[in-house]
């Protein structure tokens, strides 16, 4: 029987180590983005009392570095790449901060175009929609928006699924 | 005691060999498009689910363009008794998912063990787990053959052979229990069989045939989640047979791997109380 629970907390302990260790070796990134994100957290309080999820990612400042870091990931993710081949990167950055901004509930306005339009043509599938959401996620642990800001972010974006998918 | 060492040492032999084959894989595959850990986990009659109860999802992380193989071995020891159960599943473009597996029961009391083997349909009716605004809707069969039935027929059961049909709900819900994300399962299965099929099927009591079985889970973080489950049985041979319940953590290193560890509560079997203990499961899938 023993064995059992060996081998078990023997995995476990393995992934809680592989987990901070990962962390450690971010230290140096996360305390400049800790830096950053306490100044413009103070910003934005200022500008948005009542932003909480706007101020869990950092305000404005925030957000440009998330899109920034999420463009970078799509830029590696070969099979999402080619959804983006007539896009300019400038527009889609401006764009997403401006919506995340809302997603957010932050003191923005966007004024693009609505999600359909942007979307069909495209016949993104549902694994490549998946794909795109596992991108995100990476980008967020990579400006270390805490995992339940994360979920409270993807349950706004998922909603949005419909008008994305399969057009 | 020396039996019961070599059959655990030899179980976890198999399944080590089974992790590090899925960890020697190479990181492409043919169905990986759903999100981390929302697949489950295989029950221990080889339906995609939680540890007891088959879920609404379908077992692998295929999408409806995709195709994913998955496999399973679950030990599961309580005081008198000890189940083996492995198995396999195919997803078809999550719409279908066909399973099979065996099922070994070692009966201490009487040093014997009983086998069954059971082929499972499932089919997604509606939904998906995370994206619908209505719950994932899917309904199922398990078709399970008792290679087994003197012990069955002995007791009073009536058939070797028996098919279970359930319909199951399933919903993860993002961020709802402050952030984080909580999945339910609830089923309803129509049932004849005596503890899951290994005492046969039907008998003097058969009554009541419909059965609830409700899981819920909360995710820890992308990889890790814990939860609980409650199985009700029906009691057709008279030996106060009880729902069964556990409490699960399930790890979810990647798409190619889990494990679930669980401690059972399954009450009374065959007459002995108190059964209570481990259950241990490794899947994977491709």
């Amino acid at each position: 029987m023993l064995k059992y629970y060996h081998y078990f907390f023997i995995l476990l302990a393995f992934q809680l180590t592989s987990g901070c260790s990962s962390k450690n070796s971010q230290q140096s990134s996360v305390q400049s983005s800790v830096q950053s994100s306490v100044q413009s957290t103070v910003q934005s309080t200022e500008q948005h009392p009542n932003g909480e999820l706007y101020n869990a990612v950092g305000g404005q400042k925030g957000i440009e570095k998330l899109v920034n870091v999420f463009v970078k990931n799509i830029a590696n993710a070969p099979e999402i790449l080619p959804y983006f081949a007539k896009s300019s990167v400038k527009h889609f950055k401006q764009g997403f901060i401006n919506h995340f901004c809302v997603i957010v509930n932050g003191p923005c306005k966007y004024a693009g175009d609505n999600m359909i339009d942007i979307h069909t043509g495209m016949n993104i599938t549902e694994r490549d929609f998946n794909r795109v959401v596992e991108l995100l996620v990476e980008s967020m642990d990579e400006v270390d928006i805490s995992y339940p800001n994360q979920n409270k972010i993807l349950k706004k974006l998922a909603a949005l699924r419909s008008q994305v998918i399969k057009r | 005691m020396n039996r019961l060492y070599k059959s655990i040492l030899f179980n976890w032999l198999k399944l080590s060999l089974v992790i590090l084959s899925f960890l020697s894989m190479p990181m492409t595959s043919f169905a990986n498009g759903k999100i981390l850990a929302t697949p489950g986990v295989i029950q221990i009659e080889g339906s995609g689910g939680g540890g007891l109860v088959p879920w609404a999802q379908l077992a692998g992380y295929a999408t409806e363009d995709e195709i994913a193989l998955s496999g399973f071995c679950t030990q599961a020891n309580v005081k008198d008794f000890q189940l083996t159960s492995c198995g396999a599943q195919l997803n078809l473009y999550d719409r279908v998912e066909i399973s099979f597996a065996k099922q070994n029961f070692d009966v201490d009391p009487l040093s014997l063990t009983l086998s069954q083997n059971i082929i499972g349909v499932k089919l997604r009716l509606y939904g998906d787990l995370l994206y619908s605004t209505w719950p994932q809707i899917s309904l199922g069969i398990q078709h399970k053959s008792l290679g087994t039935p003197d012990i069955a027929y002995a007791l009073g059961a009536e058939d070797d052979t028996g098919t279970d049909i359930y319909l199951a709900a399933s919903k993860l819900h993002l961020g709802l229990l402050a952030g984080y994300n909580v999945l339910w399962n609830i089923s309803t299965r129509y049932t004849q069989a005596n503890e899951m099929g290994l005492l046969g099927f039907g008998g003097p009591g058969d009554e009541s045939t419909l059965q609830a079985e409700v899981s819920v889970a909360v995710l820890l973080n992308k990889h890790l989640a814990v939860g609980t489950e409650y199985r009700m049985k029906p009691d057709n041979l008279g030996l106060e047979e009880s729902n069964w319940k556990d409490v699960f953590v399930a790890w979810f290193p990647n798409k190619y791997v889990t494990v679930t560890l669980a401690y059972l509560d399954l009450g009374t079997i065959a007459a002995i109380p108190d059964q209570t203990g481990w259950y241990l499961s490794l899947s994977g899938s491709y």
